[in-house]
């Protein structure tokens, strides 16, 4: 009897410890499945308890992947110095096949960012998307770019070149540190989860289109080899806290459940029934379907953005423009056809930031997932509205969000054709019809500007889109447009409200983007954002869903009051553009710099007044690039703008209406609680000052963004 | 009459030979040829791996002759294909940096930034200028090796570098 006791009491206290170190618990896992057992046993006997707590991190399973064989070289010989277990390899793709062959073969991968065969990037994304390791970034680079690149796609650390074995020594803490949220997370993806993601399941099921799913699907299976879906039951129905696999069947399932529901009504209680699956629990489903709306949304901007944008992104949003309303999945589709690419990294990106978002703990999960959705959102939005059927309205708007800034003169027209058009939708979603007319009058202006954004909005606008990406943010976003448009502050307040859907939120994103991407200089006035929303089409996409605040104009207003702030530094624009744009990023080129501020500005003038709405913006646009980060050297430009920014911001986002923003606004997004963004935005909006009036309208300090 | 026996004379050799390799070692890092990642290097050498450093600074050399013809070979071109160039002066940037060879980084930093300008007669200038700069440090290297593996040959024992840089 008492023996038994003292038996139970072990076992608790080695599942404590094993669950503390994390590793331990990861290596049980996924030991059941294949032959990891091994891996338990070692791991499990370093890692057990207080005993080898010393020996802890020694044994670490590094995997360095460098096409530079001194580097390599002299890497491996600084691992083996820490006394870690380190594999080498000068291929991605060796490097990807090693880790499909060995799911849990490794802890942690450390990937240079410039590769011949596969970028860094991708491989970054590939690996958060299909094992979920943390990754760390180096490269000789260190370009805020190219460092804000990693943070948005999700890497958990990055080093500069040459790596210095000290900084070698501490990389495991990344992999107690995932382990440990994932821990949290299974734990907490109770109720707290449920809760919050009833109300964006809705929303965002507009946003997951069929057309999403053949992509993904395809893309899922081009990057998979193996599945091991077998391990990934076995994972889910052997541990209390599992770390979900979705291999490339279980996910065809998901998505077959989905389609069969409808993604509008595509609940996780009745996926999971559909899908049938021993072992899957509903949360699992929910944090995979949050990613996977996300990447719905992040498909559409980052099709545009791989294609060229020209060609495709005209086409594209020529067809979205034709049939704002029936731009059902075609575009998506087209795009995800088109850039095939682009739907691999978005699933890779959406699978990278759910896997961020999962990672988070519970709590602040909705409020990351939110985020990170509206990230991806903006992408998708832009192309993939037709999938969002019921945003109609919204979708218009999310096409001119998707708009590249760095759209030609010809698309920009027809950014402000569709912005029009979208205008008019959303003056239709909005209540208020005075607001229609601003942006109808806002377009002829936006249409100058909108050239002027190609050239300079591309770092505007994706701030914008970022800013909207954060849930709170879109909350404020929306506030701050309706509230522009004249929509009395009804909206003003909820910033950080989870957005209904609502269609004035829709109409806020759209005339954000067409503000910014007409570079801003389009008076904000009643629609601020629609030039801007054009550019940030992205953002405002994610705004849109994210922000379903009813009347989001104080978001708005951060959105410009953050623009206006940052009109010197703009760099931060350009951070700015960094997120909204995965899709933007790669139009705006050049321009992303200026989008981000131009967003920023906008943001500030026409807020001012809520300071909330304006860290939600900010927020919301960090969150956008966060969420973003795929896209190629267009969103690392953008996040480089938008990074300084974020950086100098560090606006607090807080999660309530915080009267005033703080002085800076953190731009990782990942890192912070709802609550941080808030307050990191609301900072920023501080920093920001007031709205100044460089705007007609309410001061979108277009003017000030640098381009 | 100071008589020397033969180890006591094969110890002044070999002092000898470790002073000069020190002050070698310094003269190179004051000069500005190797930098602190040098050191590093130097301290990864262990009896496990007693030739790590002659082994990757090999690797090195092997390398970045490949990276200098490619460089040649793209600027060559008729039309020049910029960002080939810029990823190749990349890598012999992160390489180089690797290694230490600090002047070689610095060149490859300048001409990065012709690279986005697309400036080809400062490429081209750059790029020569680069070859030199590698040329330089592998000649010191080299002599650095030697004077490493003379003291070892004669029983000697590498004096580790101590600098705060």
């Amino acid at each position: 009897m008492l023996l038994l006791l003292l038996l139970l009491l072990l076992l608790l206290w080695w599942c404590y410890c094993s669950v503390r170190f994390g590793l331990d618990l990861r290596s049980m896992n996924l030991g059941n499945g294949k032959g990891s057992m091994s891996t338990v046993t070692t791991t499990g006997v370093m890692k057990s308890g207080d005993v080898v707590s010393n020996q802890f991190p020694a044994g670490l399973r590094v995997l360095v992947v460098d096409d530079d064989p001194t580097c390599l070289m002299i890497l491996e010989k600084m691992l083996r110095t820490c006394l870690y277990e380190v594999t080498k390899c000068n291929r991605a793709e060796t490097a990807l096949s090693l880790l499909r062959e060995n799911k849990n073969g490794f802890d942690i991968v450390i990937s240079d960012v410039h590769m011949p065969d596969m970028d860094g990037f991708k491989l970054l994304e590939h690996i958060g998307l299909e094992m979920d390791l943390p990754v760390i970034m180096m490269s000789a680079d260190d370009g805020k770019s190219v460092v804000m690149k990693g943070v948005t796609h999700g890497a958990c650390d990055y080093l500069i070149k040459p790596v210095r074995i000290e900084a070698l020594k501490n990389i495991w803490q990344h992999v107690v540190r995932k382990k440990k949220n994932e821990w949290k997370d299974a734990e907490q993806s109770g109720s707290a989860e449920e809760g919050d993601r009833q109300p964006k399941a809705s929303d965002e099921a507009d946003y997951s289109s069929s057309a999403n799913e053949g992509s993904w699907r395809n893309s899922k299976k081009r990057r998979d080899e193996e599945e091991e879906e077998a391990e990934d039951r076995d994972d889910t129905s052997t541990l209390k806290k599992p770390r979900v696999v979705w291999s490339v069947e279980l996910h065809q399932q998901f998505v077959a459940a989905v389609d069969q529901l409808g993604i509008d009504k595509a609940v996780p209680k009745k996926i999971l029934e559909l899908m049938n699956v021993p072992g899957l629990t509903r949360e699992n489903v929910a944090s995979h379907l949050q990613k996977y709306r996300l990447y719905l949304r992040r498909l559409s901007g980052v099709s545009q953005h791989q294609n060229n944008m020209n060609n495709s992104f005209l086409g594209s949003q020529e067809a979205t423009f034709g049939t704002i309303s029936s731009i059902s999945g075609i575009d998506l589709q087209t795009l995800a056809v088109a850039g095939q690419l682009p739907a691999q990294s978005l699933a890779t990106l959406q699978a990278a930031g759910l896997g961020r978002s999962t990672a988070k703990a519970g709590v602040p999960m909705p409020i990351m997932d939110q985020r990170n959705l509206f990230s991806f959102e903006n992408p998708r939005v832009r192309f993939g509205e037709g999938q969002q059927q019921h945003l109609s309205s919204s979708k218009p708007m999310n096409l001119l969000l998707g708009i590249p800034t760095n759209m030609e003169p010809k698309q920009l027209a027809n950014l402000h054709q569709s912005t029009q058009s979208i205008a008019s939708l959303n003056m239709r979603v909005n209540a208020s019809a005075p607001q229609g007319n601003p942006l109808l009058m806002q377009m002829p202006q936006s249409q100058p500007r909108g050239q002027m954004l190609s050239e300079n909005t591309g770092p505007r606008v994706p701030r914008l889109p970022s800013s909207l990406g954060q849930p709170n943010v879109s909350n404020g976003i929306s506030n701050g447009f309706l509230g522009r448009n004249g929509i009395a502050g009804n909206n003003r307040g909820p910033a950080y409200n989870p957005v209904p859907p609502n269609s004035s939120l829709l109409s806020f994103p759209m005339n954000q983007s067409s503000e910014m991407s007409v570079n801003n200089s389009l008076p904000l006035g009643s629609t601020p954002g629609m030039s801007s929303i054009t550019t940030k089409g992205s953002f405002q996409e994610e705004v849109t869903s994210g922000i379903k605040t009813s009347g989001g104009f104080p978001s708005y207003d951060i959105f410009n009051e953050l623009h206006h702030h940052k009109s010197h530094d703009w760099e931060i624009t350009n951070p700015g553009l960094t997120y909204s744009a995965p899709h933007h990023a790669n139009p705006l080129q050049g321009n992303i710099d200026v989008s981000p501020s131009v967003l920023v500005h906008q943001g500030f003038s026409s807020t001012q007044q809520t300071g909330q709405s304006r860290d939600a913006t900010l927020i919301g646009k960090s969150m956008f690039s966060v969420g973003q980060g795929s896209e190629q050297d267009n969103l690392q430009n953008a996040v480089q703008h938008l990074h300084p920014l974020l950086v100098d911001n560090s606006v607090r986002v807080k999660s309530e209406r915080i009267p005033d923003a703080s002085s800076q606004t953190n731009l990782f997004p990942d890192h912070y609680g709802q609550e941080d963004l808030m307050s990191a935005l609301l900072k920023q909006q501080e920093g920001m000052g007031p709205a100044e009036s460089e705007f007609e309208f309410d001061a979108y300090s277009l003017d000030n963004i640098p381009v | 009459m100071l008589v020397l026996c033969e180890g006591q004379r094969q110890n002044m050799e070999v002092d000898q030979m470790q002073r000069q390799y020190l002050d070698y070692t310094k003269s190179l890092f004051l000069e500005g040829f190797l930098d602190g990642q040098f050191l590093q290097l130097q301290q990864l050498q262990d009896e496990n791996n007693p030739d790590f450093v002659v082994e990757v600074v090999s690797l090195f050399f092997e390398d970045s002759e490949r990276l200098l013809n490619d460089l040649t070979f793209s600027l060559e071109q008729k039309t020049i294909d910029f960002k080939k160039v810029d990823a190749h002066v990349h890598q012999l940037k992160g390489s180089s940096s690797s290694i230490g060879a600090q002047r070689v980084k610095n060149c490859c930093i300048a001409f990065r930034n012709f690279c986005e300008e697309q400036n080809i007669d400062a490429c081209l200038s750059c790029l020569q200028q680069v070859k030199q700069e590698y040329c330089h440090v592998k000649n010191k290297l080299e002599t650095l090796i030697r004077l490493e593996q003379q003291i070892v040959a004669a029983g000697g024992s590498i004096p580790v570098m101590e600098f705060s840089f």
